[in-house]
């Protein structure tokens, strides 16, 4: 297979011309989720999970509907708190910083911590280029010549660049849904975030698009860490280092993928993989 | 499965049934518009006749000696409609974004009560609040306010060798009482407020909360997730929003008639009377005895309803040319 153009993207040769740091080479853990709790009602969604995502690797989070998946994943850049009424307990640190400090504005986080949605959602009243670069223009970046630079890289880095490069003043919603999904992920990835969360993005993708994505999130683990939800254990085998297993908003098992799915520890762990519920 | 003897066999019978019902009903509407479009042309056939385009652009109104020239109706019903919406557009989409983005859930659905409130509230008391309340306040604070900042600029610059006008000259003249155009518009604001915000707000409601993910998660603020997110995907709703207000305005009467000043004439300024298609039929249906005074109001209805129908056809056009801009730009 031909290498990608995502591979040979100049990632580092950007130089900092704006206020949003370079991806992080930090050895450190990415996330460290220390007791999480989440709460929409008196019952809680999340019930004190301890998680280390470990960096620049793509860590998947499976189980059944309704286990809290989404949730916890949403906490990692509290955009859980756009339901009225959501409480969190716990800590979480993003290599080292309380992300739930009260000095701490969540719309810094989500800089920081940028992500991927089930369904594409590109802004439909934007043209491609304006999709992507939407994120630095909100940063203040005015820079012509740096963000069609950045635009570039970002549609490289989500392999849509080949496809797209000669309409880039067309409607984003005049893209095939994988490819709305891949414009999505460049619009996310264009502000540099240290983080990549993914909530089930290829869940509403054809069989197609859906390997398009995954190959993507391979290459895109070069230089991300990434936490992705996934209903379908097949998807996660393919694109994740390491997999945690929720049930009943609880973290059963986080393990090497292979390990998880192929000598799991927890009887819960085995009954879900080897399809007995869920 | 069940037995598909026991099912009723696919009835087109019923389904003809159903769509000559609904299309009847649709029909009838469009009867009515014609019926009345007829109405409004036989009665005013007369005066076109006798008159031709003299109804339209004269500005004369005397019934007495028989003169109708319309154009001071027509001017004062556009002034004080688009007036009516300048002012309200702004309170009401902002209302409508602070009810949808941003109030406290347990404010809003109170808010919204009382919103739907104000409409509920019949015309005349609305003329007789204004009359009571809104005018004193008007005349005796804000209009001489106005008056001694911005009318006290100047009245025209030159520019070409030509004065051009500028827009003090909205803002000089007497005050008086407070009957004026201004306050015409004011209080077709306040009428018309209740709908835009309605409307902008079910518009608003009708965002995908996809859409504010997507912006929340690039780490937008609230300010700029409204922008980019929920305003751009329904500005042409919240256009068309608009648009039935200004509906609403065009044809809005009583309280109108009761503050406007009822005067038949031309003036730059706000603060002179004005008069409007609407409320002249109001006042003077009663007192029309010629055949030609008669005639000439109907006439003067069917204005109303051409000027309604042409307003709403630019803002159908002003909605179509507006749709090609998306991704032609730069």
């Amino acid at each position: 297979m031909e290498p990608s153009p995502a591979t040979t993207a100049p990632v580092s040769t950007v130089t900092a011309t704006s206020a949003i740091p370079a991806p992080v080479q930090d050895t450190r853990p990415a996330f460290d989720a220390q007791n999480v709790s989440i709460f929409y009602t008196q019952k809680p969604a999340v019930d004190g999970v301890t998680l280390q995502v470990p960096s620049r690797s793509v860590t998947a989070i499976i189980g059944p509907s309704g286990c809290g998946k989404s949730t916890f994943l949403r906490c990692l850049n509290r955009m859980h708190e756009l339901v009225p009424g959501a409480r969190m307990t716990g800590t979480i640190r993003l290599y080292g910083d309380d992300l739930y400090a009260p000095e701490i504005d969540p719309t810094v986080v989500r800089r920081r911590v940028g992500m991927v949605f089930q369904k594409s959602n590109p802004f439909p009243t934007m043209s491609i280029a304006e999709n992507v670069t939407v994120g630095l223009r909100l940063n203040g970046v005015r820079d012509r010549a740096f963000l069609r630079e950045r635009m570039e890289q970002a549609l490289r880095m989500s392999a849509l660049w080949d496809e797209v490069k000669n309409d880039l003043n067309r409607p984003g919603i005049s893209l095939s849904g994988g490819q709305q999904q891949r414009l999505c992920i460049a619009r996310a990835v264009a502000v540099q975030p240290e983080v990549l969360l993914m909530d089930e993005p290829a869940s509403a993708l054809d069989p197609i698009a859906t390997s398009k994505v995954e190959e993507l999130i391979n290459d895109l683990k070069k230089n991300y860490t990434i936490v992705i939800v996934t209903h379908n254990m097949q998807q996660a085998t393919r694109v994740a280092d390491q997999t945690a297993f929720f049930y009943l908003g609880k973290l059963i098992e986080f393990a090497p993928t292979r390990e998880l799915f192929n000598n799991p520890r927890q009887p819960q762990t085995e009954a879900y993989i080897t399809g007995r519920f869920g | 499965m069940s037995d598909p003897k026991q099912m009723r066999p696919a009835s087109r019978a019923r389904d003809a049934v159903f769509q000559w019902f609904c299309f009847l009903m649709a029909c009838g509407v469009l009867v009515l518009i014609v019926l009345v479009g007829y109405v409004l042309w036989g009665g005013s056939a007369d005066v076109f006749r006798k008159f031709g385009w003299k109804f339209l652009t004269g500005s004369d109104w005397d019934p007495n000696t028989g003169s109708f020239g319309a154009l001071p109706f027509i001017f004062g019903t556009l002034v004080s409609s688009l007036l009516a919406l300048a002012i309200a557009a702004p309170l009401a989409i902002s209302t409508a974004i602070y009810l949808t983005e941003l109030a406290p859930h347990r404010l809003r659905q109170p808010l919204v009560f009382m919103i739907e409130m104000l409409s509920a509230i019949p015309s005349v008391i609305y003329g007789l609040w204004a009359i009571f309340i809104m005018l004193p306040w008007l005349s005796q604070s804000v209009f001489p306010l106005l008056r001694h900042s911005l009318g006290a600029l100047p009245k025209s610059i030159p520019l070409f060798h030509h004065e051009i006008p500028t827009p003090a000259l909205l803002f000089s003249g007497p005050t008086g009482a407070g009957y004026s155009m201004l306050s015409g518009a004011i209080i077709i604001a306040v009428m018309i407020l209740p709908i835009i915000t309605s409307v902008s707000r079910e518009i608003l409601r009708s965002v995908p909360d996809l859409q504010r993910e997507a912006a929340y998660g690039l780490g937008a603020t609230r300010w700029e997730v409204t922008r980019i997110a929920v305003l751009s995907y329904a500005k042409k709703g919240l256009f068309g929003a608009m648009i039935l207000g200004l509906g609403r305005a065009l044809g809005e009467t009583m309280a109108v008639t009761m503050v406007i000043g009822n005067t038949p004439r031309i003036s730059p300024s706000l603060f002179s009377p004005g008069y409007t298609l609407a409320s002249v039929i109001a006042n003077e249906f009663a007192e029309a005895t010629s055949d030609d005074y008669l005639h000439a109001l109907v006439a003067i209805g069917l204005v109303l309803m051409a000027v309604t129908v042409v307003v709403n056809l630019c803002a159908q056009l002003i909605l179509k040319l507006s749709g090609t801009e998306v991704g032609a730009v730069r």
